[in-house]
């Protein structure tokens, strides 16, 4: 067991090592911006003391060494700076800069975006995988070619392609769910599930279609395997065939298809909340890099790219552990 | 009912899908199978011998069917059974051993959980019985701690272990028919003479009716008490096991049967004060921090044939592997000539890299599939002798000749278009293109069928005999080591624990490990594995006996 | 409604049962039917049950009540739609069979008809962006004069529409059906591009890794790690910001930046597959042959890595340009990929989304963001089919 140990611990420093030096790939890239910062904001018409006190507030004057390291410390404090727009505002108005935080604007977003997630996992993993564990059962039959030209054409179409047929036949042909997603806070949750329906539909769609398409591979390879063939010669029901030999060996690559599709509707989520209007980070996000917003931008960046190596993480975390080779050494 | 065979397989013909077509695999195939018997098939690879055993449980794989005949058990026909009939009578009355046991075994469950789940499913015997059952059997096939083997997971016990484990998990409920599926194949020589001994054993034991199925001549003389060959899908021909081995009526079984008998003639010994073409001095080799090799010494003169033997990790291949130049050892040097090698193949010279040349053991993986023949062949003609244009083509017609195949009708062809053998002499013929004196031959023939071996093998003599070649030859079949050896290496553990003629090493007396060794090669005599457990004693062999040393 | 769908599940479990019971009674109990499970009977009825449902909607879709009709617009034309496909890739495959060379006639006749679909789809797009110019009855960035802008598509004067302009113009008065033509040249010929410099950066790379291994492999694959590590399209936004900067400074157009960003961004992944299947072909022993031989860098390269790598290559290349050709399509959707005036499919759908709420009444004004958006979809499950079928060839011939 402590070997398993071992290793968990070196995939969390290398985890937590790689999110490091994300965060500085992001400050390095936000950094190369040319010109001074504060004057492409404010614009050609802002007045010097303007410009000067936009300078100090974001802290733009000190090198960008010490810079990425406070910036650094402030995250890990939750501090993720001050929004440009917001600070914008707040000078123009004369009102204190520190009003609206970073983190302030993106907390009640993150919230709806999680919900959004959490709503599509709990459709699409119990029906993907039970999907993909079917169309691997009975391969090659006219289900399986059905479902095969079904998910392949669902993952190549374009998240936005896919919002629309069902805006299209949900909401304007047989009105069931709103066509827009405006989420407030104090929502009732029905209400709130309700009016997510659309975006969390589209996105299982794309999730689906990639979900079940791995478990289907998976379980294939494993049905493939010389033990399942001794399990049926041993004359064993398909069913305890599939429940005692199948499903131990499965749960590994199946525990990876689900983490590594979550990772992948951190991408997804974007373009569907634009669609929706739907207000979570990722709308945030998109409406941040129209206005070149770049404290939010970074921030944004910084908690999407976080999620997704979390999840590769779970993802390789539950691998080890779901192996007999690991947990039970010689 | 006493008349009725165990099994009765009438016409039967299978089929495989591939490339969206059926082709044939067994076409029309009788089998006959009564209680107790022993019935060994054999058969070269792709022969169709495992379909078919697997067909005699009623079984196919995926892509493949049976288009006609009748499989009989027991009066009981299996091709309309239905599907829970056939269940009923797999692993209670119908048991199957598989060839790779490590892969047989569910890596998530524990081996007595896997044991016991025949017998209780099909409600033989309760669990408890059923686990002091699977201990008793554990300790018929003489496995270790047969206590508290069965509650290990497989990936904690050794191959030969397993295949044995297997056996027991077959013998569970006591069927009245086993499969085996060439249940040693995988194994070196010594483990899989205690495989065999206690198959045999149990076998007998419980009056158990088997097919015993391998490529091994040697090994299914010992095992079955009839034999039925298999050449591409079709019956050869049938006889009891004394019968076939003495005398085989058909063409093609005498041609297998004769292979084990071509030998070299002696040559004369090594005049004193020759310089060896290649000489390995006192190498120390490892990988990273692992040491393989230890202080490894021997020579090889001119038109002459070493033969490197010992078992899987032995450090046969890591030798050749410093001799070329991929793994510089950490101590010693090799010698070619008389002349200092550099340690690393990157600091050698065209000329020294020439001299010594390699013939590898898959043909597939050492030609380049998108290359002819004739590219092939021709690349180190041209890049050591720095022939063009027609001179290179004249010069690569004549190696073509020289592996005994017709220039132009080879030489713009794929690999994928030539069999096994032929693609082991065109590696042949790349050696021979860079003109060496020193060919390293590493299990060249372990991959191939054992008429095309033996063909190979002549080949290689033929060569040696025009070219005065010297030759490394690493193989763990002491067969081959008879065919063509002159002198003989052997090595255990990264060292050399003998050396010398070949006439010397097999004849007594001999370093324990030697002797273990080739005592362990199953010979075509069907008494010999009786023989040599009245000689030796059951403790005396395999795996026990290598520890004891 | 929870109520319906409760009896419809109900019956159709007792048809399922009524199914086998009479399959099993009429066939004298043949196999087929002796050994089916429950299950595999109440997925044949719900089968049934579906295409059921589908011949319905598509007579509901022919009412001669307009409301009705217009309620099953979709539907029928997606019926019409696939039916016209399978047909169309069925009469290809036939004349694949027939014409050609024997290679090709080889090909065809072991091939499904979905990637026969997928060649002559990718056959009409190339032909499409190709002759844009002829094709198109008017300029991508011409306002024709006299023309109203905001025409509504579908060409019923009642709404707003113009029957010369059956597709409509935009905002500023572009003929939109000549905008949807130049896009195939613009997004699809963007994407290519993007692919192929992807290809060349991460194809490189990956392969001098697996050939040199070392240090450079390591330096290489790490890095690679780390660009990972950040998700695709969010890297390429925030990319896309610092560029969006740069961009009218530089003078450099926007788009220039876009491709090289979603170039580099995916050479990581061209990165990782190149040096899996170089380090696959690094071990075989024809390349340890060669070593030994004493051949140089570029001979190991060209000569015996290369040819064998082209299979896997291709099919990547595929999978590569959907990616590609999507993540374009969704940064000029979300306002920051392609810019005007050049036509983009992308930017049209979020321009003309609007108009799917009209379906309703004028279905016709609803399919101009949907032709977009699906010509977006069209192409990359066309490409998807034929790489699905190359794989499967590929992964059948190894077995």
């Amino acid at each position: 067991m402590g070997n398993v140990l071992k290793i968990i611990l070196q995939r969390l420093a290398l985890g937590l090592l790689t999110l490091l030096i994300v965060s500085m790939v992001i400050f390095v890239a936000v950094n190369l911006l040319p010109g001074d910062f504060a004057q492409s904001i404010l614009g050609q018409g802002a007045t010097p003391e303007a410009v000067a006190s936009i300078r100090t507030d974001l802290g733009l004057d000190r090198p960008p060494v010490t810079r990425y390291f406070q910036w650094l410390g402030g995250v890990l404090q939750g501090d993720l700076g001050t929004s440009f727009a917001q600070a914008n505002f707040a000078s123009f108005t004369g009102t204190d800069s520190g009003a609206t935080t970073v983190a302030q604007q993106i907390a009640p977003r993150f919230a709806n975006t999680m919900f959004l997630a959490m709503v599509t996992a709990a459709i699409a993993v119990p029906f993907s995988i039970i999907l993909g564990i079917l169309a691997a059962l009975y391969r090659n039959t006219v289900f399986d070619r059905a479902t095969n030209i079904f998910t392949l054409s669902s993952i190549s179409s374009p998240e936005f392609f896919l919002a629309y047929i069902l805006i299209l036949f949900l909401a304007v042909l047989t009105p069931i769910f709103p066509s827009l997603s405006n989420i407030y806070e104090g929502m009732a949750f029905s209400e709130r599930l309700e009016k997510s329906m659309l975006p969390a539909l589209t996105l299982t769609l794309v999730v689906t279609a990639h979900m079940m398409r791995m478990t289907r591979a998976a379980i294939i390879n494993l049905l493939a395997s010389p033990y399942i063939e001794m399990a049926r010669l041993k004359g064993l029901s398909p069913m305890r065939v599939i429940v005692k030999h199948a499903l131990p060996n499965a749960l590994a690559p199946i525990i990876n298809v689900i983490a590594l599709n979550l990772a992948y509707l951190i991408t997804g989520v974007v373009v569907v909340e634009v669609v929706f209007v739907y207000p979570g980070i990722g709308q945030l996000f998109v409406d941040s890099v129209k206005i070149r917003d770049i404290p939010v931008v970074q921030a944004c960046c910084l908690i999407f790219a976080t999620a997704f190596i979390l999840l590769n993480l779970t993802a390789d975390i539950m691998s080890i552990l779901s192996n007999p080779r690991l947990r039970h050494p010689k | 009912m006493t008349d009725q065979p165990l099994v009765k397989m009438r016409d039967v013909w299978l089929e495989g899908r591939s490339d969206e077509l059926w082709n044939p695999i067994i076409n029309g195939v009788d089998l006959t199978l009564q209680k107790g018997e022993v019935l060994g098939l054999i058969g070269e690879s792709g022969a169709g011998k495992s379909t078919l055993g697997l067909a005699a449980m009623g079984y196919t794989r995926d892509g493949v069917r049976i288009s006609k005949g009748s499989v009989e058990f027991d009066g009981i026909d299996l091709l309309t059974a239905s599907a829970a009939v056939k269940r009923e009578l797999l692993g209670k009355r119908i048991a199957y051993v598989a060839q790779s046991a490590a892969a047989s075994f569910n890596p998530a469950h524990k081996l007595m959980d896997q044991h016991v789940e025949g017998p209780v499913q099909h409600g033989v015997m309760g669990r408890g019985d059923s686990e002091a059952d699977g201990i008793e059997l554990y300790r018929k096939l003489r496995l270790p701690n047969p206590d508290e083997i069965g509650f290990r997971y497989p990936h904690q016990v050794s191959g030969g272990q397993l295949q044995r484990c297997m056996t027991a998990m077959a013998m569970s409920c006591r069927p009245d028919l086993i499969i085996f599926d060439e249940p040693t194949t995988a194994l070196d020589v010594t483990t899989q003479i205690e495989v065999l001994a206690s198959i045999r054993d149990i076998v007998e034991q419980f009056d158990t009716a088997a097919i015993y199925i391998t490529h091994d001549l040697a090994v299914v003389a010992q095992m079955a008490d009839t034999i039925k060959v298999l050449l591409k899908g079709d019956e050869v021909e049938t006889a009891d096991t004394r019968t076939m081995l003495s005398a085989p009526t058909q063409e093609y079984t005498k041609s297998l049967w004769a292979v084990r008998s071509f030998e070299r003639p002696l040559k004369p010994a090594v005049q004193t004060g020759a310089v060896p073409v290649v000489s390995v001095q006192n190498v120390d080799a490892s990988y990273g921090t692992v040491p393989v090799l230890h202080d490894v010494s021997f020579d090889m003169h001119e038109g002459r044939t070493v033969a490197v033997v010992g078992e899987s990790g032995s450090g046969k291949s890591t030798t050749a592997r410093c001799i070329t130049g991929l793994l510089p050892p950490k101590a010693g040097q090799i010698l070619v000539n008389g002349e200092v090698m550099p340690p690393d193949y990157r600091k050698r010279n065209k000329d020294q890299l020439r001299q010594v040349q390699m013939i590898y053991q898959m043909a597939d993986t050492a030609l380049n599939p998108r290359m002819s023949i004739g590219q092939i062949i021709a690349r180190p003609v041209e890049f050591y002798l720095g022939l063009k244009g027609r001179e290179r083509r004249k010069r690569v017609d004549s190696l073509l000749e020289q592996i005994e195949l017709e220039p132009s009708q080879y030489y713009h062809r794929l690999p994928s278009e030539l069999s096994g053998g032929q693609k082991q002499r065109i590696g042949i013929a790349r050696a021979l293109a860079a003109e060496p004196k020193f060919i390293i031959c590493d299990e060249v023939t372990s991959a191939l069928d054992q008429l095309v071996a033996e063909g190979i093998l002549r080949l290689l003599a033929r060569l040696q005999d025009e070219l005065s070649l010297s030759y490394m030859f690493i193989t763990h079949d002491l067969a081959t080591v008879r065919a063509i050896a002159d002198e003989v290496v052997v090595m255990k553990d990264g060292r050399v624990v003998e050396q010398g003629p070949k006439k010397d090493m097999f004849k007594p007396p001999h370093h324990a490990y030697t002797d273990l060794l080739l005592s362990s090669v199953p010979e075509m005599d069907p008494d010999w594995l009786t023989n040599l457990l009245n000689e030796r004693g059951v403790d005396n062999i395999g795996d026990a006996a290598v520890d004891k040393m | 409604m929870i109520l319906w769908a409760v009896i419809a599940l109900v019956g159709m479990g007792a048809l399922a049962w009524v199914f086998r019971f009479a399959g099993q009674s009429v066939t004298g109990n043949a196999p087929k039917f002796r050994d089916m499970p429950y299950g595999v009977a109440f997925g044949y009825v719900l089968g049934a049950a579906v295409l059921l449902w589908l011949v319905w909607a598509y007579t509901q879709g022919r009412s001669s009540d307009q409301a009705i009709a217009n309620k099953f617009f979709f539907l029928r034309i997606a019926i019409e739609g696939f039916i016209i496909f399978a047909v169309a890739a069925w009469l290809f495959r036939i004349l694949g069979r027939s014409l050609g060379t024997a290679w090709s006639k080889k090909m065809f006749r072991s091939m499904p008809l979905t990637a026969s679909f997928g060649i002559l789809t990718i056959i009409i797009y190339a032909i499409f962006a190709i002759f844009a110019g002829a094709i198109a009855p008017y300029g991508q960035e011409q306002i024709i004069p006299g023309v109203a802008a905001n025409i509504v598509p579908g060409g019923d004067p009642a709404l707003g529409g113009n029957p010369e302009f059956y597709f409509g113009t935009d905002q500023i008065g572009r003929d939109i059906l000549s905008r949807l033509i130049y896009g195939a040249q613009n997004t699809v010929g963007i994407a290519f591009a993007t692919t192929l410099l992807a290809f060349f950066i991460g194809g490189t790379l990956g392969f001098l890794a697996a050939t040199l291994g070392g240090w450079l492999d390591q330096i290489l694959s790490r890095l690679v790690d780390v660009l990972m590590a950040i998700p695709s399209l969010i890297f390429a936004l925030l990319l896309m910001t610092i560029a969006s900067v740069w961009a009218p400074q530089l003078g450099i157009p926007l788009t220039v930046f876009m491709v090289i960003i979603i170039a580099v961004i995916d050479s990581t992944r061209v990165y990782r597959l190149a040096r899996a299947v170089g380090q696959n072909i690094v071990v075989m022993d024809y390349i340890e042959a060669a070593k030994l031989r004493g051949e140089g860098l570029g001979y190991l390269v060209f000569k015996e890595i290369l040819p064998n790598a082209t299979a896997p290559l291709l099919a990547e290349f595929g999978l590569r340009f959907c990616f590609v050709f999507l993540t374009i399509a969704a940064l000029s959707f979300l306002g920051v990929g392609i810019q005007p005036p050049l036509a983009d499919w992308g930017t049209m759908v979020r321009d003309l989304g609007g108009f799917v709420n009209y379906a309703q009444f004028a279905p016709l004004a609803a399919t101009a963001p949907l032709l977009a958006a699906g010509a977006i979809a069209l192409l990359t499950v066309a490409v998807n089919f034929v790489v699905d079928w190359m794989l499967h060839k590929s992964s059948g011939l190894k077995e």
